[in-house]
């Protein structure tokens, strides 16, 4: 078994009258099942409102499921005596940065985990100095989160997540609020954490350019995975994630127009060297 | 900036002052007030403005930043020290028609004015010196004997700190609501009372919608950081008294014991 | 109905330790009926530059002309001037306060002086023209979808007739076919309104797409003003400034590179597509259009 797995997962929002009875079901996560491997970079894509945010809330335990079972590193999230471990062993930074910093201080927030796990007081320090190294914001420790950009507010969230030494990080849009500076530094500080310290990471977005770092893609619609795939053999169908509301990388866009016109080239290409070596071969 | 605006009104020096456990200013600060009115005679208050100008000089806040502090008394010091000119009794000094001042009106004026600047540069010595966090974390330290009688020290503390957090985000976000309504023509500004309490609606709905959502957002986060209270929780900086505060108890000791002294010997 | 920007500079907290200077000598002419895109990284100026145009913000120094006149002149109806440059803000939660989506769009022509009846007539054009579906005003505005706020929001702002619209990342936080759908109505609102748009945006790809004019901010001053299909290939200058061309001129470039003789100026995935066929000897389908 994986890191994480979901065996037919299913999640229903309710809502309810004044009377406190079942208003409305909104099934918002539909028979989902995954197994991932750890070590993994796992991307989830999807057009807002696609289910992809509740999916990742049950990975951490901030929502159970209605139907079927998640298990965290082997812990069903379900059980009520794991919450706490689940929720260590699979962090989770958030969309809005502002909204998940809770210390007024930068190290002292990257520090806000360990001290509710219980860690003593000398190891807090030292999980605090190697989480601000690790997502290089050591220069930044003392500095009040007000003052930092949307970039660096997230690499701090992720230094939070990092000093709870998380096997797993689920990461629910982090960029969705980021200038693209801000995006390109959460990324890179996401991959580089996933390749040296061999941190399973699921990435959850609709931007299609930080998708190509992973090693294997989900595409949800209407709470159910509807395409898996490494980024190439998502990329190749380009059709059907217009369907999804979604779209591809221009380049990606470029190829697929270029073959509609009848040159021969192959689909799913990612990058514009590429393409660049794909039509120079036409020549 | 409103993102520049500080809480409190923290001066960013190294000093003896600075590193002083927070728990030794608070005691500090309450023992300095309660000497204020301990003391009566004239000794008294040179032994106080010696101590008061002692701690100002090795806090390295400039005198000024101690200053500022009384701007937002002034109203009411000139308030005080007026009425304890007018209306105490005693031998007149100066009288038109109802109006008399006299001798001891004078003194008690003056004693009550520097009693109230002295109140108020102390304890402003002491938000200088701290930074909210520390006052907060202080505090929570001190009051913790009350959590036997069922007072959530631990809660009341994590509110504050996040409050003044979210204090200046949440003043950023009034501004850009405000400029957001401005630009649909709305008026903050002209109109009687009632009809500006009305407009504030455009403003007020969307700040606290923001402000629940955040609050919403904030749980959560911290739920997924395995927050659950005050219980079995460690902290990266406890809170530990140093040579530095035994060196401080020990000063505070003798600057109160002499202003006892001073009392019983009529000084 | 022009507005001319003239010398301006804005220095926030001056004379404190604080003290940024977010524009710098500003000046620009902006000519009836342009869509202009304005471009730069986060604190370049941008947001301080288009909150001077309906004079939310009071220049330290300069002058905004709106028609010729100066609007921080004594006694000009800077409340009448907010409704003709109208000014949509990122977040549509800024703004929607009212129990339901046609009162919340009435806010501002009622605020115009208008009667309920009136602004109603008012409202529902505009919502009408960003593709706000009938059936659906008399919800709660804080039930809808970010896409349906947005509509909301700009709605709000277009019931009060401006002459000049300036939206700041109306595509922000939506997905792409979101951010498509919101952006192809404010190009048609240009189309059909003639309306002058400001469209305030970090990407460059809906710069190539929609704009006819680009504006590139870097450190509180102009750095660049021109054609989107002038700007793009100075990639080297953009990314000095923290920007980057769209991905359709780096892969232009790569391939002038490998000897394709492609124009390099073009910036829609179409336009590259006709020049490639074109650089490879094949025959054009389609024909040169902007992509929308």
């Amino acid at each position: 078994m994986g890191i994480i797995k979901a065996l037919k997962l299913g999640f229903d929002y309710l809502r309810y009258d004044d009377d406190g009875n079942v208003e409305e079901k909104y099934r918002a996560v539909d028979d989902v099942s995954l197994d991932v491997e750890a070590g993994e970079f796992i991307a989830i894509l999807g057009h807002n409102g696609s289910g992809k945010s509740t999916l990742a809330k049950q990975i951490n335990a901030l929502l159970l499921p209605t139907e079927g079972t998640i298990w965290v590193d082997g812990m069903d999230t379900a059980k009520e005596a794991e919450v706490w471990r689940v929720r260590q062993k699979a962090g989770m930074v958030f969309q809005n940065p502002d909204n998940q910093i809770i210390g007024t201080v930068v190290e002292e927030d990257v520090g806000f985990g360990p001290e509710n796990m219980g860690v003593p007081t000398d190891q807090i320090w030292e999980r605090v100095n190697e989480s601000l190294e690790k997502t290089r914001m050591t220069a930044y420790r003392n500095h009040s989160p007000n003052r930092l950009s949307g970039g660096q507010k997230q690499r701090v969230a992720i230094a939070g997540v990092m000093a709870m030494r998380p096997s797993c990080i689920v990461l629910d849009e982090p960029t969705a609020m980021l200038d693209p500076i801000g995006r390109r530094e959460v990324i890179a500080a996401v991959k580089e954490l996933n390749e040296k310290e061999g941190v399973t990471v699921i990435l959850i977005t609709h931007y299609m350019e930080e998708v190509l770092a992973a090693d294997r893609c989900f595409v949800m619609d209407k709470g159910k995975i509807v395409m898996t795939g490494t980024p190439r053999e998502i990329f190749s169908q380009v059709e059907k994630l217009k369907e999804y509301r979604l779209d591809v990388p221009q380049v990606t866009l470029l190829a697929h127009e270029l073959k509609e016109a009848g040159l021969d080239i192959p689909d799913g290409i990612l990058t514009s060297e590429e393409l660049a070596g794909v039509l120079c071969q036409l020549k | 900036m409103l993102k520049d605006i500080t809480i409190g009104q923290y001066y960013p020096a190294d000093s003896y002052i600075h590193r002083l456990d927070p728990r030794t200013k608070l005691i500090g600060t309450l023992v300095f007030i309660i000497s204020l009115f301990v003391f009566e005679g004239f000794f008294g208050y040179i032994w106080a403005t010696i101590f008061l100008a002692a701690v100002i000089g090795i806090s390295k806040v400039p005198f000024r930043y101690i200053v500022k502090g009384l701007k937002a008394i002034f109203v009411i010091l000139v308030f005080t020290m007026v009425f304890n000119i007018l209306l105490t009794p005693g031998e007149a000094l100066w009288q038109w028609k109802f109006i008399r001042i006299s001798r001891e009106g004078l003194v008690l004026a003056v004693k009550m004015g520097a009693r109230l600047i002295y109140l108020v540069m102390g304890s402003s010595i002491m938000t200088l010196t701290t930074t909210p966090n520390q006052l907060t974390d202080g505090l929570e330290r001190l009051l913790r004997p009350l959590n036997r009688i069922h007072v959530p020290v631990h809660e009341i503390a994590m509110m504050m700190s996040i409050a003044l957090r979210f204090i200046p985000i949440l003043m950023e976000e009034t501004d850009k609501i405000m400029k957001a309504q401005i630009a649909r023509g709305a008026d903050f500004e002209s109109g009687n009372l009632i009809k500006k309490a009305r407009n504030m609606v455009p403003l007020l709905v969307p700040l606290f919608i923001s402000a629940f959502r955040r609050a919403n957002d904030l749980a959560m986060a911290m739920e997924a950081r395995c927050y659950h209270g005050g219980d079995s929780r460690t902290q990266m900086k406890p809170l530990r008294y140093r040579r530095g505060d035994m060196v401080a108890f020990f000063i505070l000791f003798l600057y109160f014991g002499a202003v006892i002294l001073f009392r019983r010997g009529g000084l | 109905m022009s507005i001319e920007v003239k010398d301006v500079s804005f220095v926030y907290s001056p004379g404190t330790a604080y003290e940024i200077r977010a524009l710098d000598h500003i000046n620009l002419s902006i000519p009836d009926g342009q869509f202009i895109g304005m471009i730069g990284h986060t604190g370049s100026g941008k947001s301080t530059l288009i909150q001077h145009l309906n004079a939310l913000i009071r220049p330290t120094s300069g002058q905004i002309l709106y028609n010729g006149e100066d609007v921080w002149a004594e006694g000009y109806d800077r409340r009448r001037l907010r409704s003709q440059v109208g000014l949509v803000f990122q977040y549509p939660e800024h703004q929607l306060f009212e129990s339901d989506v046609l009162s919340d769009v009435c806010f501002g022509p009622m605020n115009q002086g208008l009667s309920r009846e009136e602004a109603e007539v008012q409202a529902m054009k505009a919502l009408r023209q960003v593709g706000f579906p009938e059936s659906e005003v008399k919800r709660s505005p804080f039930e809808l979808s970010g896409g349906q706020k947005k509509r909301v929001a700009i709605a709000g702002v277009l019931a009060m007739n401006p002459q000049i619209l300036i939206l700041d990342e109306p595509a922000a936080g939506l997905d792409p076919k979101g951010r498509d759908e919101i952006l192809g109505q404010i190009a048609l609102l240009h189309r059909e309104r003639l309306i002058t748009i400001i469209l305030v945006s970090h990407s460059m790809e809906d710069m190539a797409n929609y704009a006819q004019r680009m504006i590139v901010m870097n450190r509180g001053q102009v750095a660049m003003d021109g054609a989107p299909g002038d700007i793009f290939p100075r990639i080297e200058e953009l990314e000095g400034m923290g920007l980057s061309a769209p991905q359709i001129t780096y892969i232009m470039h790569e391939l002038a590179k490998n000897g394709l003789v492609v124009q390099k100026d073009a910036t829609t995935v179409l336009e590259a597509r006709d020049s490639i066929l074109e650089a490879l000897g094949r025959s054009r389908r389609g024909r040169r259009e902007k992509t929308c």
